[in-house]
């Protein structure tokens, strides 16, 4: 297992240099929009932003620019300068991480307490009303966008906004070291946002999952012996047929810790994909190369976290 | 008295492709310390008869009726709670696959003991005391370090030692063995049969025994039915069912099988056809379409099943003159059979 | 095949290194004559799989030869040895495994003609039609799908496909275990019949030894990947004499009367050792009552022990150990 792990950290290395580099190639053949102009400003002159160029290192060619950053991220870990607003990128992100994180980890919660247990309900009486009717509802949530379900649900709940004034506003949301209620309260309507969909995938992947472990003979071994209903669906079913969701889900909020884009740009969350769309708008590249690497950081290391788990998990997996 | 006794089972499943009738009036008896085989080819509905004893088959699209009499109550009207008191404790099952038919991802040793303690109120360590005694009595080397084991680290006959050792933990009245030996390698399978045979002299259990081998009937089995689509067609002790069989489908198995034990033959004889639809079955008797004597009477009306001798029971339009006169010169033409 | 060697890696470590082999096949010799039906038998993990694809080079061998028709096709690439393919064939053992689900059964069959160069649809489907009546199945079924046919049908649907070619060789990979009694007395006529029109030579693998004995002229008894005993049909049931060959067939219980009044006394205790890591010198030796040191350290070669008659073995069987044997039957 130990082998396993180096040889996986060793490419993951790779990975996150290829994604660097290709960020970098992406950018330096299709620019958005020059980014010494945009900061120059309105009544730019032509030599302002030539001064701007060579201040922001722009006027260097391609892969002395790549080099450089590569140099600082490796020896200081520094994720290079905003060309927005000239702060540090690093310390940017790390500002906004926790509103990501209090997005992430408050919907994983939400689209997990709900969507198992529904799977579990709709598993158990396949093809029953109950079923179809959850089953049916499901796949609505999962065809609404993000920012559809937000701006409906700001529209009906939010303060300020909405029909029923029970949740925080867009833009309302403080740290949780400032203002417990209120932070909490923000969240609100963006956790049910995002685990809308998720938990409705996973309810739906939860039946199917569950369905095809009570087909299996070691179900059947287990009535058998005489245990209770409840035993041989809520151990020996579930123990199998959620292994492979734990593992799911720990992947999707890998990948959500890049970034809850949609939902923090509804709800005006500062989070760090806020942060990434602003970037995108600005053709800001030291931010917007931080937040991809970022992003792909937490998706490897979710990877190699759920891979490992899964060995756990499942005796019969093993990892030379 | 009879131990275990199934009285006119139905077992019938409704599916998009119709009604499959899968057991069609199945009467049988178990009688204590005895070994009743069952045997039959896929289709036959032995599986379906077994399973539905400990009211494994109750799913929401099956119809089951018929009695099965245990210990003085039905099981087949048996709520499922009580039921659950019987599964395991005073009637096991093992199966087929000892691989699938164990939980992959609980320790073999964990799932023994989980099936004392639902139905004995026993601390974990005595559980666990006894679970070790149990794999040693069935021949599992090491058994305090196999208790740990999980399902895939065993070979497949240590594997079906295990389920064996988790059935008769309880030291159960019956033992319901569902095609034990078919997944095992012939020598692993004769192991298990011998242990089968041990723990049912030890224990006094009885047991029945569902396969399609007819060669391990005839070494374990006191008495045998035959079935083929969902019915009995022939039951006999064994001595009679391989000495002076009386049914067409019984002699078709007889003569289809290549022996070791006599010169080999120039062609098997096989039986002719295949085995019907359980949704669309044959009119009158059901294996008149691949009986090379089909009587006028069998393609209307399907036979009863009648006692030919005492302790005997045949189904089919035949008369047993006619019967045993055909059994006859089939032993002229084959004396393998013999 | 001269000094058959398979193995297969398993792979662990940073630099996924070889850290074990599964020895399935290690050193296997053996003729086939043309004409003649060969069998091979052995329970699991004894290598006769891998040995039926070597035989038809759809495994290449980790080293040994194998000559068909006088010529060494052991290195060969694919492209050289396709045209062989049209002499040599395959039918496998699962029919639900085997056959495309998504082609009609027609297509399967004609498959192998249109691989090999036969353009014309109607030609292929003329020679599918025939193919279909000889095994049996009903030439009107050519655009049914493989899930609307019984086990046996499908079974002859991949006889079917094996002899659309005309081969000259058929290697049967456990041609009936999967399925019914009743059905394997069919399949089984069938390959005979089929055998004895076309002349073709066959490699029948099974684990039932009834049926191999009933098909074959000649038997390799494989264990661990090797072969431990090869001798004519008759002479291998009559007188086995590598004590495993006897353990196998007094294990096998016959369907008679006479098998239940006897108690059998079972021959061989535990399992099978694992491939990767195979005893020593002769491989049974864990599991032979007869075994002597020298059975540790030497590996017994698989030579000759009687008329037509070979067997790997320091203490092979005598004629009272047989008889023994065989009142345990």
């Amino acid at each position: 297992m130990g082998a396993y792990i180096v040889r996986r950290v060793l490419w993951a290395i790779v990975l996150l240099l290829v994604v660097s580099f290709l960020t970098f190639v992406i950018f330096d053949v299709f620019p958005s929009a020059d980014p010494a102009v945009l900061r120059a400003g309105r009544n730019a002159t032509p030599s302002l932003i030539q001064q701007i160029r060579v201040n922001l290192g722009l006027d260097k060619p391609f892969y002395t620019q790549y080099w450089l950053y590569l140099k600082g991220l490796v020896t200081h870990f520094d994720l290079g300068y905003s060309y927005y607003n000239s702060e540090s990128v690093r310390s940017e992100i790390f500002s906004r991480l926790p509103a990501t994180v209090s997005v992430t980890v408050g919907g994983f919660i939400v689209w997990m307490l709900i969507g198992i247990p529904v799977g579990i309900v709709s598993a158990i009486r396949p093809r029953s009303i109950l079923d179809r009717s959850l089953m049916g509802g499901a796949l609505v949530a999962i065809s609404a966008p993000v920012y559809f379900l937000g701006l409906v649900s700001l529209f009906l709940f939010a303060k300020g906004t909405g029909q029923l004034q029970w949740f925080g506003a867009a833009g309302s949301y403080v740290p949780i070291s400032q203002n417990p209620g209120q932070w909490f309260n923000s969240l609100v309507l963006p956790w049910v946002t995002l685990a809308a969909a998720f938990a409705a995938f996973y309810a739906r992947m939860t039946r199917g999952n569950l369905i095809d472990v009570m087909g299996e003979d070691y179900i059947r071994t287990a009535r058998a012996k005489g245990l209770p209903e409840s035993r041989v669906i809520g151990k020996h079913g579930l123990r199998a047929a959620l292994t492979p969701i734990v593992t799911m889900a720990g992947l999707d909020v890998g990948l959500l810790l890049g970034g809850a884009i949609l939902t923090e740009i509804v709800f005006n969350i500062p989070g760090v994909g806020r942060y990434a769309y602003n970037a995108i708008t600005n053709s800001d590249l030291p931010a917007i190369q931080g937040t991809v690497l970022f992003g792909a950081f937490f998706v490897v290391f979710a990877n190699l976290v759920v891979d490992i788990l899964y060995a756990f998990l499942d005796p019969r997996v093993k990892y030379g | 008295m009879a131990l275990l006794e199934i009285e006119d089972l139905h077992v019938s499943f409704r599916t998009l492709d119709g009604v499959v009738k899968a057991v069609s009036g199945v009467t049988l008896a178990l009688d204590s310390r005895k070994t009743l085989g069952i045997v039959g080819e896929s289709g036959s509905g032995k599986s379906v008869t077994a399973q539905s004893v400990i009211g494994l088959t109750r799913f929401p699209n099956a119809t089951i009726t018929g009695r099965i009499l245990y210990d003085g109550r039905d099981l087949v009207g048996m709520p499922t709670d009580e039921l659950r008191d019987i599964r395991g404790a005073r009637i096991a099952m093992i199966f087929q696959d000892p691989l699938s038919s164990l939980h992959p991802f609980f320790r073999v040793g964990h799932q023994i003991v989980e099936a004392i303690r639902t139905h004995e109120d026993v601390p974990r360590e005595a559980a666990k005391k006894r679970t070790i005694e149990a794999l040693r009595s069935v021949g599992i080397p090491s058994p305090e370090e196999r208790f740990d084991s999980f399902p895939h680290e065993m070979s497949g006959g240590m594997r079906q030692r295990a389920m064996i050792a988790m059935a008769l933990a309880l030291r159960p009245d019956v033992l319901i063995a569902d095609e034990p030996t078919t997944a095992l390698d012939v020598t692993v399978q004769a192991q298990v049969l011998e242990l089968i045979q041990a723990m049912r002299d030890d224990f006094g259990t009885a047991v029945i025994l569902i396969t399609h081998d007819l060669g391990v009937v005839a070494q374990m089995c006191d008495d045998v039915a035959v079935m083929y689509a969902g019915r009995v067609l022939e039951y006999a002790a064994r001595e009679t069912l391989f000495t002076a069989p009386q049914h067409p489908y019984t002699w078709g198995l007889l003569e289809s099988i290549p022996r070791l034990d006599a010169p080999r033959a120039e062609r098997l004889s096989p039986i002719a056809g295949s085995p019907p639809s359980l949704i669309n079955v044959p009119r009158g008797c059901t294996f008149h379409p691949r009986c090379p004597y089909t009587p006028p009477e069998a393609l209307e009306s399907e036979p009863e099943l009648a006692e030919s001798e005492p302790g005997h029971l045949v189904r089919c339009h035949l008369s047993v003159e006619e019967r045993k006169s055909l059994w006859q010169s089939l032993l002229q033409e084959h004396p393998v059979l013999m | 095949m001269r000094d058959l060697v398979k193995h297969f890696p398993i792979r662990k470590g940073l630099l996924q290194r070889e850290v074990a082999r599964v020895h399935a096949v290690d050193g296997i010799s053996f003729e086939v004559k043309r004409g003649e039906t060969f069998g091979l038998v052995g329970e699991s993990g004894c290598g006769k799989s891998t040995t039926a694809r070597l035989v038809t080079r759809l495994l290449a061998p980790t080293s040994g030869s194998i000559v068909y028709d006088g010529r060494d096709i052991s290195d060969w690439p694919e492209r050289r040895i396709r045209p062989l393919r049209r002499d040599v064939q395959m039918i496998f053992q699962d029919p639900y495994a085997s056959l495309n689900p998504r082609r009609p059964v027609g297509t399967i069959i004609g498959e192998p003609l249109r691989l090999l160069g036969v353009d014309d649809r109607d030609a292929r489907r003329a020679r599918v039609r025939e193919v279909m009546e000889r095994v049996g199945l009903n030439p009107e079924h050519y655009n049914r799908y493989p899930h609307e046919f019984s086990g046996g049908q499908r079974q002859r649907i991949g006889i079917a496909r094996a002899i659309v070619l005309e081969p000259k060789l058929i290697v049967a990979d456990e041609p009936v275990s999967a399925l019914d009694v009743s059905i394997q007395a069919q399949v089984l006529n069938l390959l005979q019949e089929l055998r004895d029109e076309m002349g073709l030579t066959l490699v029948f693998i099974a684990h039932d030894l009834s049926v191999v004995r009933h098909m074959c002229d000649r038997i390799a008894v494989m264990y661990l990947g090797k072969i431990v005993e090869l001798a004519t049909g008759d002479r291998l049931y009559a007188h086995p004499r590598h004590p495993y060959t006897g353990a196998l067939l007094s294990a096998v219980p016959s369907p008679t009367a006479r098998a239940g009044r006897q108690r059998r006394r079972v021959v061989l205790e535990g399992d099978v050792p694992s491939p990767v890591a195979p005893p020593s010198a002769c491989r049974f030796h864990t599991r032979c009552w007869k075994a002597q040191r020298i059975c540790r350290e030497q590996e017994p070669p698989l030579e000759s022990k009687g008329p037509r008659d070979m067997a790997a073995c320091h203490f092979p069987l005598s004629e009272g150990e047989v008889d023994a044997l065989a009142r345990r039957r």
